[in-house]
């Protein structure tokens, strides 16, 4: 036997609620450390909510609640002494729409580093190391290796969006969280997020979240179905999609509703 | 046109509605489309007819005087007479009046662009419920204080609060201390509570709630997407304030800066009644001073027709005419430029 599977985070009844609408339902999952994992579920399933769980950025609402215990890398992330910038510099996130901060894409890249380090620990060559490492990591070093004063916003929304993945690896983060990374972008650029994706596995843990079938299929290991803030079906994603067990989850995947 | 038309609306409408339109020969909202796009029209261009009108008027006023002027004197001295007296020649001396004006101004700025920020950022970011909302009409309401009110409070209650601060018996450490630091110009202190400090605050409370309020609304223009990326890198609410928000909103926040100093210049009435409404260059921050608008104010109402005197305060209109066009077009200016460095 290899050695036992290593889950990045494991979630014991999480439930939440937005003032008074429960949105997440004892949510209970283990995922499994170095895959890609895929949410997926009608519109309002709570899988963004879940995801947006993982990173505690739910929290910045103040009227949303949450119980339960979500464990990442074997800690409670509610627990009292856990910092959320550390916690945010290990569950690095991507939005569905890219958001690459209104500055330059060097600095953008360099956010991170510059946050989360005393100013003397970031010297020039660091930081420009940094990022012709993280640029070359997403592949758009060659494209914007002349350009990185250019203001980040004003990129094509392809780069923008890897400029988001790239902005995170500098922090070295155990799990990348995305939000439908890919909902904003045309085919190459799905494409080329995906690809992205098969790369960084292995190195990072990925969780996303995709309102698209065909896209959790080709590009995730497991996949988890989500309906009304329940967790319906957890497992390997083609064997969800060949041969589902619960009945709601085959009548989703076949496209009854949704 | 009609007939061009006329096979799609077919396509388009139900046989009943054909018969209807055929029979339908006047309609009102059709009819008003042409004169109300012109009055929109005519609405839009009025500020622009204001504007002309105005400078056109001042000018006309000022005209006969502007090649007798002697300008040097004008810009130069601060000799500002402009009743002659024997052995006191007339002198239209305005520069104590434009660094009585400057000074204010600067004074105002100081004070009030760190706290405008400060409180539009708490207001914007940080405050949440009642206390934002509260705080938010409570600001709209100190703009609408009336500036005589302003020019009460300052004569009435700041002037001696900075009075009795900004007093020491002779000799004494605090005077020697106000005399150094260039406070008061006599080691016993402010000779009166109506000084250039008591107007500088007077006018930055005055320009605060400007700043505030289009801050506020320049920092809420942010896309919630910008604060959310910050946080999910680690960023307390600070860094994102000082590192993403204010980046962002640079331009609504440097022109909210730039409608508050346009504020503080032209602000007349609080600044009659409290800067002390003395023509001299003030050597410290607790000397009397008088601005231009002030000048104006005081002075217009015992000037004769077309007399010089009246005729020069309307060159002092003038100067402070082009003083306020000229910090609004170098804010325009400055916004493109920082718009033009962004794309580069």
């Amino acid at each position: 036997m290899s050695a036992p599977v290593q889950h990045c985070i494991t979630t014991k009844d999480v439930c939440l609620w937005y003032a008074k609408f429960q949105a997440l339902i004892n949510v209970t999952v283990n995922i499994k450390q170095g895959k890609i994992t895929s949410l997926i579920g009608p519109s309002g399933c709570g899988k963004t909510t879940l995801l947006r769980c993982f990173n505690r950025i739910n929290e910045r609402y103040d009227y949303v609640t949450t119980r339960g215990e979500i464990k990442i890398l074997g800690k409670n992330i509610y627990d009292e002494d856990v910092s959320l910038i550390e916690l945010r510099k290990k569950v690095g996130m991507v939005f569905q729409r890219p958001n690459p901060l209104p500055i330059s894409v060097y600095e953008n890249i360099v956010f991170g580093l510059r946050i989360h380090h005393e100013r003397s620990a970031t010297k020039q060559s660091v930081l420009d190391e940094a990022v012709e490492k993280a640029l070359t990591e997403v592949r758009l070093w060659d494209d914007l290796k002349d350009r990185l004063d250019t203001k980040a916003t004003t990129l094509q929304l392809e780069q923008q969006q890897k400029l988001c993945i790239a902005r995170l690896l500098p922090l070295k983060p155990d799990i990348i969280l995305m939000d439908e990374p890919c909902s904003a972008l045309d085919v190459e650029g799905t494409r080329a997020i995906e690809e992205l994706m098969f790369e960084l596995k292995g190195r990072y843990s990925i969780v996303i979240v995709t309102h698209n079938m065909a896209q959790a299929r080709r590009a995730s290991d497991e996949c988890i179905f989500m309906l009304m803030g329940e967790l319906v079906e957890h497992t390997r994603t083609e064997d969800l999609f060949l041969t589902p067990k619960n009945p709601k989850t085959a009548e989703y995947i076949e496209g009854r509703y949704g | 046109m009609a007939r061009l038309a006329a096979p799609l609306d077919s396509l388009l409408v139900m046989p009943e509605q054909v018969t209807n339109k055929s029979k339908r020969k006047f309609n009102f909202f059709d009819s008003i489309e042409k004169p109300t796009e012109w009055f929109i029209r005519l609405c839009g261009w009025s500020s622009i007819i204001g504007i002309a009108a105005i400078f056109l008027f001042i000018f006309k006023e000022a005209a006969p005087m502007l090649p007798r002027l002697d300008w040097v004197t004008f810009f130069t001295s601060p000799r500002w007479i402009p009743n002659p007296a024997p052995g006191n020649p007339a002198s239209f001396g305005a520069l104590a009046l434009l660094v009585g004006t400057f000074t204010t101004t600067f004074i105002a700025l100081i004070i009030a662009v760190p706290v405008g920020l400060g409180a539009a950022v708490y207001i914007s970011e940080f405050a949440k419920g009642k206390v934002k909302e509260t705080l938010k009409v409570v600001i709209e309401l100190l703009a609408a204080i009336p500036s005589i009110v302003w020019g009460f409070i300052g004569l009435m209650v700041l002037g001696p609060l900075i009075k009795t601060v900004f007093t020491a018996a002779p000799g004494s450490w605090w005077g020697q201390v106000m005399v150094t630091l260039h406070l008061a110009s006599a080691e016993t202190g402010a000779a009166q509570g109506t000084n250039l400090l008591t107007g500088g605050v007077i006018l930055a409370l005055m320009a605060v709630p400007v700043i505030v309020s289009l801050s506020e609304d320049a920092l809420r223009a942010v896309p919630d997407s910008f604060r959310e990326a910050a946080l999910a890198l680690g960023a307390n609410p600070w860094e994102t304030v000082r590192r993403v928000l204010f980046p962002a909103a640079r331009n609504g926040l440097l022109a909210a800066c730039m409608l508050g100093m346009g504020r503080a210049v032209g602000e007349t009435m609080a600044v009659l009644l409290a800067t002390g409404h003395n023509n001299r260059i003030p050597a410290a921050l607790t000397d009397p001073v008088r601005t231009m608008t002030a000048t104006i104010a005081a002075e217009m109402g015992e000037t004769v027709f077309g007399d010089p005197h009246y005729r020069v305060l309307f060159i002092l209109g003038i100067v402070l005419f082009a003083i306020t066009c000229s910090i609004n077009v170098a804010s325009d200016l400055i916004i493109k430029g920082v718009k033009k460095a962004n794309k580069a």
